[in-house]
């Protein structure tokens, strides 16, 4: 069925303006480099998100932060599928800030997370691209003198079905800018689709093998210079007093000036930066977080578990039927706090002029970014230009509603009155905070006599996201930040008395969004206890599982798809074993089966992942697939490797050799699955890492007898 | 002063002598493609050809990289069977690690012309990518190898 659909004028900008000259072919970024480098054409604004050159080219101005997750091919295909353009034709450009960009779901805000961008502009996009449609063959019926309803558009032409003479887009172009843009669209419908559903190749792919896309960090514009940091080795220390005299002797080396989270060292060059940095001598007043120490926290967490929280979800009476039950089931899980630990390390480039601040950053946070850059500098909002780059990873870690790395650059800009790139090391990024929240819970479950459960208690003890920050307001319901309860308070499962709550902790380490959120604790915890539950009533933990799930049939539907592709319940070779979960978060729904060993000296191989994913419609494919193998990766490091922890108020990790990731030889063989879907379209980023921990974990315990319940895996816990 | 070869083009650069190669090509060259991941060899990220070896430069100062021949993923022709193979697996994600992976793949394969999985493991596994294209960086080298792609995945 076709929906028409009304266009808001939100949607458009004003058509008909002339946007020639200096258009940025290829898939460069704009950067001062690249764009002396077009040829200049004319192109006209069909809308916010669509220009089209009169040398046929489609820009397609994407709003939406590319980080490796597909945007950048997504987004333009639901455009593709109305627009009937050339595919080969598409280039894509980084939205500016600007209040048509904003977010469809968040209010007055530019920014990409949550898994939320197919869905949240799969109407917004098509719409656009049916509205540059319309006029495309409007201006060609005008031109022919025809009635519009005997042109058809097809691959980037208007094609009039009696002369059969036909007009390129580009030859259309200006006309149809002039023209107004329909009141509404007749968007087809999805038997029709020929663009959405197709595996596509990523229009991006081509510029990261050559070399020449560019991040953040690629960035440059005349005169930079480049900026490091030091800053203090405690959360929440302030420099004391410092002393620039050896670093301001270091060749290359321009200026150093105190700016509130530090010390930055200024130079011609990365190096000489460097250098000064290391010759800096400073003296920190440390704070009071320079006792702070993981195990003492983790203690004060363990405590606090005991004790009532704040009431996230209550249904029946699960303390009184827990005392009742026939058996009963107690345990405590934890987690450390994580590092997104991005390939590409944080940095940001500000060229900082009286009237006007240009900054070119890998953000996921435009606006906030923005309006924080404005503020600092003393100029409108409207005077900051950001220049949104590839992101080499964002993970949640570049959208910071504290704008960390942005408002730093902007105060050291300010300070040296040039234009300045700050470049963060690995180490700087490491212990720059801003981590996964560390968790610990404790979990109790009640059964029957036929071992059903009858009775499940969650108290979970951790640190706010959002705390502090303009997010609390719209987050924090009744005490409770959805975020540390998701995928806790909604567990899919039929138990009739329910009781989760909450405490959140009063510690000052940085917390902030790492992929899969909540989802990233809650999962491993929820689905770690339900196959111990499964275990204790002597149960097979897939057949346990669907016999809990009830009307649920999505989850249903995923769990069963990958116990069939992972020939559950077939013998296993000697020495492996399987272990399932589900989890279902950002709309979507996976379910994963891991194929385990165990070595002699406890180490664990993960040998084969099987996956299956319900995110409604699909628009591509290929990137669901890469996501779902990204996603297995990134949770695997979590399982495996993962964990930022403090000794006296000092983070213990610096880099890759003490905060492993998961490399080549450790990827297992992954068997991802789409369910064929024709509900609406829902997050594909991140949903395929909450379920990794307790698979592989389960899969330990069927193999080992061993319960795995605090993250990472410490291989000493499994030895033979 | 120091006199490189890079990409079969001679650069003059005047840097004191324990500088990095990784931001002499970056800062002082201009060629943003080689990137900058851990500084301390960690990660490969910084991945270039000394010599037709795979090398990080971020370990590498630029007095001792004088007169060598250095090859950076510009300097690799998209020709080449590596370079094809990325865009027919459609390897990258957030393509960061990408061009050091891509360098490591061109060395493995002119050791190894037939690497097997053993051999792509032990070559590839100090290049990391947090986007875990691991798989299909696999399928692409038996593809520029020459053999199927898709039966390539481990």
């Amino acid at each position: 069925m076709s929906r028409i659909v009304k266009i808001s004028r939100r949607d458009f900008l004003k058509t008909g303006a002339l946007v020639g000259g200096g258009l940025i072919l290829g898939f460069s970024l704009p950067v001062t480099e690249a764009a002396a480098k077009g040829k200049a054409v004319a192109s006209f604004l069909q809308n916010a998100f669509i220009r089209i050159g009169t040398d046929d080219t489609v820009t397609i101005i994407v709003n939406k932060s590319e980080m490796g997750q597909g945007v950048y091919t997504a987004l333009p295909m639901l455009i593709a599928e109305e627009l009937e353009c050339d595919w080969s034709k598409i280039r894509i450009e980084s939205a500016p800030v600007g209040p048509e960009y904003n977010h469809t779901e968040w209010g007055p805000l530019q920014g990409t997370g949550g898994s939320s961008s197919v869905r949240s502009t799969w109407n917004q996009f098509r719409k656009a691209g049916a509205a540059a449609r319309t006029m495309l063959m409007q201006a060609a019926a005008e031109t022919w003198k025809v009635p519009q309803d005997t042109c058809r558009a097809e691959k980037g032409f208007v094609i009039n079905g009696k002369s059969k003479k036909r007009l390129s887009y580009g030859a259309l172009a200006e006309r149809a800018s002039k023209l107004e843009p329909p009141k509404e669209v007749v968007l087809k419908s999805p038997d029709k689709f020929k663009v959405i559903g197709r595996p596509t190749k990523r229009l991006d792919t081509p510029g990261k093998v050559s070399g020449k896309a560019l991040f953040g960090i690629d960035a440059g514009v005349k005169g930079m210079l480049i900026a490091v940091v030091e800053r203090p080795p405690v959360f929440g220390g302030k420099v004391g007093s410092f002393d620039a005299g050896k670093a301001k002797k270091v060749a290359g080396v321009v200026d150093v000036l105190q700016v509130p989270s530090g010390v930055a060292v200024v130079a011609s060059d990365f190096a000489s930066a460097e250098k000064g940095r290391e010759a800096l001598e400073i003296k920190w007043d440390e704070g009071e977080n320079a006792g702070l120490s993981t195990a003492k926290m983790r203690n004060h967490y363990a405590e606090l578990s005991k004790t009532p929280g704040t009431v996230a979800k209550k249904e029946g009476d699960a303390v009184q039927k827990l005392a009742g039950a026939a058996k009963t089931l107690s345990a405590e899980f934890e987690v450390p706090y994580l590092a997104h630990a991005t390939m590409e390390p944080l940095n940001c480039l500000v060229d900082l002029r009286e009237d006007s601040c240009e900054i070119w950053t890998g953000t996921q946070f435009q606006t906030v970014d923005r309006n924080t850059a404005a503020a600092i500098a003393g100029l409108k909002n409207e005077q900051v230009k950001i220049h949104t780059m590839l992101l080499g990873g964002g993970f949640g870690r570049r959208a910071n509603p504290r704008s960390d790395f942005v408002s730093e650059a902007v105060h050291i800009a300010k300070g040296v009155k040039r234009p300045v790139k700050v470049i963060w090391t690995r180490e700087d990024d490491m212990k720059g905070g801003f981590y996964r929240p560390m968790w610990y819970d404790r979990i109790s479950a009640g059964l029957d006599e036929k071992g059903t459960p009858v009775a499940w208690r969650h108290t979970i003890v951790g640190q706010s996201i959002v705390k502090g920050t303009f997010f609390e307001k719209s987050f924090v319901k009744n005490g409770i930040d959805g975020t540390s309860v998701e995928g806790a308070a909604d567990i899919p499962y039929d138990i009739p008395n329910i009781f989760v709550d909450l405490h959140t902790t009063d510690i000052s380490v940085p917390v902030l969004w790492w992929r899969s959120v909540g989802h990233s604790h809650t999962a491993f915890v929820v689905e770690s206890f339900i196959d111990e539950l499964a275990h204790v009533s002597g149960k097979d933990p897939f057949e346990f599982r669907m016999g809990l799930l009830g009307k649920n049939k999505r989850h249903k539907a995923v769990l069963e798809l990958a116990a069939k592709k992972a020939e559950w319940g077939n013998p296993l070779p000697e020495g492996r074993g399987r272990g399932i979960a589900v989890h279902s978060s950002f709309g979507s729904y996976v379910a994963e089966v891991a194929e385990v060993s165990v070595d002699r000296k406890g180490e664990v191989t993960v040998h084969k992942v099987t996956c299956v994913i319900d995110c409604g419609r699909t628009v591509n494919p290929s990137t669901v697939e890469a996501q779902m193998e990204s996603a297995i990766a990134f949770g695997l490091s979590a399982t495996l490797f993962g964990e930022i922890t403090f000794k006296d108020g000092r983070i213990e990790q610096s880099n890759f050799n003490d905060y492993p990731v998961l490399r080549m030889r450790e990827m297992p063989k992954v068997d991802v699955s789409i369910i064929s879907s024709t509900e609406s379209p829902q997050g594909v980023g991140e949903p395929g890492v909450p379920p990794v921990a307790p698979a592989v974990c389960n899969a330990i315990f069927s193999l080992t007898g061993k319960r795995i319940r605090s993250l990472p895996i410490k291989p000493e816990e499994l030895k033979a | 002063m120091f006199s490189l070869l890079i990409n079969g083009k001679k650069q003059t650069v005047k840097v004191s002598p324990d500088t990095p190669l990784l931001w002499v090509i970056r800062d002082h060259v201009g060629l943003t493609g080689t990137k900058f991941g851990c500084g301390k060899g960690l990660c490969g990220a910084c991945t270039v050809l000394i010599d037709g070896k795979a090398e990080r430069s971020c370990q590498i100062q630029v007095k001792d990289a004088a007169g060598k021949k250095i090859t950076t993923i510009e300097g690799v022709p998209e020709s080449s069977p590596v370079k094809k193979a990325w865009i027919e697996e459609d390897v990258p994600q957030c393509g960061y690690c990408q061009p050091g992976q891509i360098m490591q793949a061109v060395s493995l394969l002119k050791e190894k012309p037939r690497p097997t999985d053993a051999d792509i493991d032990a070559e590839m596994s100090g290049n990391i990518c947090r986007c875990g294209t691991y798989p299909r960086i696999r399928s692409a080298i038996h593809l520029a190898a020459g053999k199927p792609a898709k039966g390539g995945r481990k």
